[in-house]
């Protein structure tokens, strides 16, 4: 249909009004309708307040959870877990995927484990099954007969839920927000916080947000508001010709936003100079999950060789394991597993040989390699292609679509891609790999906004849920945080008046928004959004420095100044996708400046300064936090442990009871 | 054979990622409701069913086949830079994602 060698004539399908102005007004308003901002909405409901939720997407559906989840993490409170939240914390120190050690947050990770299983329960109420109801899996060694729940990785254990339903816990979320009375602004990309007296520093009053149908102006007025737009994604690697926006494996509709705006209205900021080898986004991928495999959703299944060769798995000594079921117990001596070899050794969970790159390299074992589910157990094979492969975010396609094309786990063996050997065992095998210059912000662990002990950030008014905070995890981790700073905001908004708003700073926000749709011509969205990856690339790669970092930072200020101000959007939907390379201009500063802060390497951080090359110095072992104070950055720190020093109590539990508001 | 060629540029994507069957399609839109990236919109003529305007940007989430009332109205097809291929333990016979002559469907529903 779009024919772009001519002229298009076609009309934009719905009706668009450019500048009209919609106000909203809320106690609690929620920017970011995901699972965070979900859960978020249920908790600040239920206590009393008028709660509305803005999202750029459908909130039906919408956020990195939208499409389904298999596991419910740090789950310590369930009536099978072995783990208190306490041990949990003790060995763990932080929780979120592929985060660990000191630079998590131990105040949502307390969070995650203390509340994790009652989100759970919350969501059973809203009609997901949860547990085996039906019988499927009676005398599964992953199942506790009593209650029926489903356990996965570590079966002695059992902190980690198997959710059966899973695939459907957004539109259940909808529909309980419906149910509370909740106001939902779908298809509203928020496009700016706003700040009393229209000040970088001051209370957050509200918010701006443009629909990306019909091009509407929304002004949102609040008492308090929850940031629950998820860590930036997309920030090195773009491109919708090999793949389309499946490439990222985050919501693609995470742009960032959330933490440019909170930067822009002066809120601090944390650890944005931590960043990942881009191994959940990239280009040569296959679909999430849609390849053989022996990670996470595919936990733990048999893996052999083109030959038919089964390839060992070990336990954390790497002592072979002789039985499937040994896989799903801790090690002779360990008290218990998270998953995968990450994190503390003592949590280290079984897998594969640790020395597998180097027998296929030497011919022992044949590529292609195969997930060799006929071999595995019946219940544990209905398990991970019925229940995890179907619930799993964007899995139900995948089920759907490989059954019909004949795919059967009884009789078949699902093949794992070809990589070069030393790729195998790093990660998911559909992730399979990239240049190293393709990084992204550390899934589960990257920079956002910093906060306290109720969720608050360092602006009043505004309180952060999910992955937007620094440090962000699971699924569990958003549903658990989410429901916490529900409660915290719909308590504030108790406490204070309606703040007024600057009609400076939304007329400002207004010209700024509007502005590529007075063009027809100029630099595509997608030129720019892929010329900013470059930048990134290049002055922001894996290993940085001073000189390169200003030439980065020149680079943004540069296209700022000549290819942006010609970006054009010809109908609503473009000029969000503009806006969006806004947003990531805004981050690429963001991370080159947090990245010139931290003037030492680390290991932790994957952050390494060719000019200062000594790694984890410990006059370095710190939080380095930044903002915007009058336009300015001012460079500040933090304690690594901050939330268990003064103001607050030394313990968890302790701080806990006195913050949660239960 | 035709004569007529038409002006048209390339296709915006690798792929088409969503299709339609437009004799099931009642053209509801209750697909265009539910994505997430809003890559599809309501069809100009009445009844026709939407038309995807984005490909490009699809997320492969499936959740418009998902929510689809009508089945066999929407599929979703993965590019063929990410067909997935399998091997029937047996007998060591190769099967892939959009083969042709596919072995028979498996119609065993999944855990939910």
């Amino acid at each position: 249909m779009a024919d772009h060698s001519l002229t298009p004539t076609a009309e934009w399908p719905y009706p668009v009004n450019y500048g009209k102005e919609n106000i909203v007004t809320a106690d609690v308003l929620i920017l970011g309708g995901g699972i965070a901002g979900c859960h978020a909405a249920v908790h600040a409901a239920r206590r009393g307040a008028k709660v509305v939720v803005v999202d750029k997407g459908p909130v039906i559906r919408s956020g990195s959870g939208g499409a389904g989840v298999d596991h419910w993490h740090a789950a310590c409170t369930n009536p099978c877990s072995t783990v208190t939240p306490e041990e949990m914390m003790e060995i763990v120190k932080v929780f979120g995927d592929y985060s660990y050690h000191e630079y998590g947050n131990g105040i949502t990770c307390y969070i995650q484990c203390k509340e994790s299983y009652d989100a759970l329960l919350d969501l059973e109420q809203m009609g997901i099954k949860v547990r085996d109801v039906d019988d499927q899996f009676e005398g599964a060694d992953f199942r506790d007969e009593k209650t029926k729940l489903m356990f996965a990785y570590d079966y002695v254990n059992r902190t980690c839920i198997r959710v059966n339903g899973g695939a459907k816990v957004k539109v259940a979320l909808y529909n309980e927000l419906k149910r509370l009375g909740v106001q939902i602004c779908d298809r509203i990309m928020v496009t700016s916080l706003l700040t009393e007296e229209g000040r970088q520093g001051g209370r957050v009053v509200g918010a701006t947000g443009v629909n990306i149908r019909t091009g509407e102006f929304y002004i949102f007025n609040s008492k308090a508001a929850i940031l629950s737009m998820s860590v930036f994604a997309g920030q090195w690697v773009f491109s919708t010709e090999i793949s389309g926006l499946s490439s990222i494996f985050n919501d693609p509709n995470n742009s960032g936003d959330g933490t440019a705006m909170a930067w822009n209205a002066g809120a601090d900021l944390a650890l944005m100079e931590r960043s990942g080898k881009g191994l959940s986004s990239g280009f040569f991928r296959y679909p999430p999950y849609g390849t053989g495999d022996h990670n996470n959703t595919w936990f733990a299944c048999t893996i052999v060789d083109a030959n038919g060769k089964e390839i060992p798995y070990v336990d954390r000594d790497g002592n072979i394991l002789k039985t499937v079921s040994d896989r799903y117990r801790p090690a002779p001596g360990q008290k218990y597993f998270m998953y995968g070899r990450m994190g503390p050794k003592e949590i280290w969970g079984p897998g594969l040989i640790p020395d597998l790159a180097e027998r296929i390299a030497n011919g022992e074992y044949a590529l292609p390699l195969y997930a060799d589910l006929p071999g595995m157990p019946e219940k544990e094979r209905r398990a991970i292609w019925g229940l995890m492969i179907y619930n799993e975010g964007k899995c139900s396609i995948i089920y759907d679509n490989y059954c019909k094309a004949g795919f059967d786990p009884d009789k078949d063996m699902l093949q794992l891609p070809v990589m070069p050997p030393d790729q195998y065992g790093r990660g998911p095998a559909w992730e399979t790999y990239g240049p190293r210059q393709w990084r992204e912000g550390a899934f589960g662990g990257g920079g956002g906004i910093v906060f306290d002990w109720d969720l608050k950030s360092t602006l009043d008014g505004l309180y952060v849920a999910g992955s937007q905070q620094y440090s962000g995890g699971t699924h569990a981790h958003a549903a658990a945080t989410g429901r916490y700073a529900g409660r915290k905001a719909a308590g504030y908004a108790k406490q204070v008046q309606m703040g007024p708003m600057n009609r400076k700073q939304i007329e400002a926000e207004k010209a700024r928004v509007y502005a590529p749709v007075m063009r027809n011509d100029g630099i595509g969205w997608k030129e720019l959004r892929a010329g900013l990856c470059r930048v990134m690339q290049d002055y922001c790669g894996e290993f940085k420095s001073e000189p390169i970092l200003k030439m980065g930072l020149d680079w943004i200020r540069s296209i700022r100044e000549s290819e942006a101000p010609t970006a054009y959007a010809r109908n609503p939907h473009e000029l969000c996708r503009v806006l969006e390379c806004h947003t990531h201009m805004t981050i690429a500063e963001i991370i080159m400046q947090s990245s010139l802060a931290r003037k030492a390497s680390s290991l932790f951080l994957d952050f390494k300064r060719l000019d200062y090359p000594k790694m984890d110095p410990p006059e370095w072992h710190k939080i380095v936090t930044i903002r915007q104070e009058n336009e300015k950055v001012q460079v500040g720190e933090l304690p690594l442990k901050y939330y268990l020093l003064p103001p607050y109590a030394p313990g968890f539990a302790e701080n806990y009871s006195n913050h949660s508001e239960l | 054979m035709s004569e007529k060629a038409l002006l048209v540029a390339n296709p915006p994507s690798a792929c088409k990622a969503i299709i339609f069957d437009a004799d099931v399609c009642t053209s509801c839109l209750t697909c265009v409701d539910v994505c997430r990236t809003d890559v599809l919109i309501p069809n100009p003529q009445k009844g026709e069913p939407p038309i995807v305007l984005y490909p490009d940007e699809c997320w492969f989430c499936g959740c418009c086949v998902d929510h689809c009332p009508c089945p066999g109205a929407i599929r979703m097809e993965h590019p063929l830079s990410q067909r997935a291929g399998w091997k029937r333990k047996e007998t060591g016979e190769l099967f892939r994602i959009g083969m042709k002559n596919p072995p028979l469907p498996n119609t065993k529903p999944p855990v939910c």
